[in-house]
């Protein structure tokens, strides 16, 4: 089946079987392997993608259900340079593997849209379908309390990152 | 994990939707937020061969109200019933219920027709709907019907909707005056499935339980009320014994199985306790 979407401002047709997930499409069709597959049962968040703006599991979506729409990808998100949600995990080594953070930044940008000035109990509420084996969530908590602040254009307070 | 192969028609209108279902017949499966279908198509549990999306068709997630009635379009997706003003205002109990559904990215797919149409017991809002008194509406080649929510789960993952009908709206009564409602589950984790949770509606007539619907989670194979619970308090005062004997009812007439959320005699004082609960947290919320 054609579709098209555009992909990080780039638009792209494909010819694709209808039971492709959109998760395999991003990695294999288009090679960006930023989306990762930790569980592939919707419980992990670590191929979490923005579709039309909201932060979704592409291991749960069909890749023909993102027709006309428009995907951003953690490849999408250094376009002027470090977003502040990877300036700020890197701040506050809001990682270690590194293999949940691409999708825990994509769902951490849908939420600071929605509340640019979320409470530490709304980061961590919103961040729940995102699983993270290494860090045990304080750093990345105050990675997306970092980014929060810059960018509603305060200087982000210094922090000691803690190692767990 | 990769689905069966299938073929995919994204309509855009609802006749078309249904002559699709008619055309295909036992093969097609509608396809809304794709939430429990897809996961099970990826284990293999589902192979339809064909999937009839119905995202592109307009007019099915609006939620208004018309008369005493509040109408909910099927398609109407967690996150907005989580967002609603107009639930806010008269039913916190979708609030509760929606918070606890998954996590965001589920919640920005998930929809309430399909939560429903899916007749898993384990899923929270039948409960909340058969509290509510909720109606089902199914849009079919002769029109719509409207299916009282009490005929509406049959059996295990198995509804009242036919082959070729599309569930389109929940309908649920403006609640009257003096109304409060709440839900809870006990969960082992955030988004877990409930180990057994609690819906309450109830309207108050000074200090006598004039109305209540008190529905049940993951405690049965069939989403189910707890009608003697109900009976038993109906035109009584809510005082600390008359709900504690709707508890234990509820915890005789439910039908848990033993699993890794618990055993059988764990989940039914489990659902004793939140059926106390869940009343007294919505006779706080009376108004
Ligand atoms: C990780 C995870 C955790 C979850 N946790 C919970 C939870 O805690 N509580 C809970 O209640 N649910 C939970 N769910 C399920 C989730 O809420 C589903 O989205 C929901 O049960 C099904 O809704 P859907 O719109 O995704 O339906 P779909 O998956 O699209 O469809 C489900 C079934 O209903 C049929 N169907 C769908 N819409 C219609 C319609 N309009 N007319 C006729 N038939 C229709 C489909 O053909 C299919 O058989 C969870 C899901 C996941 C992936
Ligand atoms: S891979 Fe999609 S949620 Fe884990
Ligand atoms: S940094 Fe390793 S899983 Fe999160």
């Amino acid at each position: 089946m054609k579709i098209n979407v555009t992909v990080n401002g780039t638009a792209h047709e494909a010819d694709i079987e209808p039971r492709t997930l959109l998760v395999h499409f991003i990695r294999e069709n288009l090679n960006l392997t930023g989306t990762h597959i930790g569980c592939d049962t919707s419980h992990c968040g670590a191929c979490t993608i923005l579709l039309d703006g909201q932060s979704v599991k592409s291991c749960t979506i069909l890749a023909v259900q993102a027709n006309d729409k428009t995907i951003q990808t953690i490849e999408g998100m250094a376009a002027n340079g470090l977003h502040p949600l990877q300036e700020g995990f890197h701040e506050n080594h809001g990682l270690h593997c590194g293999y949940c953070t691409p999708g825990m930044i994509m769902r951490a940008s849908e939420l600071l849209a929605n509340n640019p000035n979320p409470t530490e109990d709304e980061i961590r509420w919103g961040i729940s379908g995102n699983l993270c084996r290494c860090t045990g969530y304080n750093n990345i908590v105050k990675s997306i309390q970092y980014a929060s602040a810059k960018m509603r254009g305060e200087t982000p307070a210094s922090t000691e990152p803690q190692f767990v | 994990m990769i689905a069966q192969s299938f073929n995919y028609e994204a309509p855009h209108t609802l006749t078309e939707a249904i002559h699709l279902l008619q055309h295909y017949g036992d093969d097609a499966k509608i396809l809304s937020g794709g939430h429990s279908l897809i996961p099970m198509m990826k284990l293999r549990f589902a192979s339809p061969a064909v999937l009839i999306d119905i995202n592109n068709i307009p007019g099915l997630s609006d939620i208004i109200i018309d008369g005493d009635t509040i109408k909910i379009g099927a398609l109407t997706r967690e996150v907005q019933l989580e967002h609603s003003d107009l639930l806010k205002e008269h039913y916190p109990i979708f609030a509760d219920v929606t918070k606890q559904i998954a996590d965001p990215q589920v919640r920005n797919r998930g929809t309430l027709g399909g939560n429903l149409a899916h007749g898993d017991a384990a899923n929270d809002h039948p409960a909340v709907m058969l509290a509510l008194g909720a109606s089902v509406i199914a849009t079919g080649p002769d029109g719509s019907r409207s299916i009282d929510i009490n005929d509406f789960f049959q059996g295990f993952y198995t509804t009242a909707l036919e082959q070729n009908e599309v569930l389109t709206e929940i309908y649920i009564p403006v609640p009257p005056d003096h109304t409060g409602s709440a839900y809870h589950k006990l969960e082992r984790k955030v988004g877990d499935y409930a180990t057994a949770g609690v819906a309450v509606v109830l309207t108050m007539d000074g200090d006598i339980c004039k109305n209540i619907g008190i529905g049940l989670t993951n405690v049965n194979a069939v989403p189910m009320r707890a009608l003697r619970s109900e009976e038993f308090l109906k035109g009584k005062p809510l005082t600390d014994q008359n709900v504690k004997e709707a508890g234990k009812l509820a915890s005789e007439d439910c039908a848990p199985s033993s699993d890794l959320r618990g055993s059988e005699a764990y989940k039914r004082d489990m659902g004793a306790v939140l059926v106390r609960r869940m009343i007294a947290s919505a006779l706080s919320r009376v108004k």
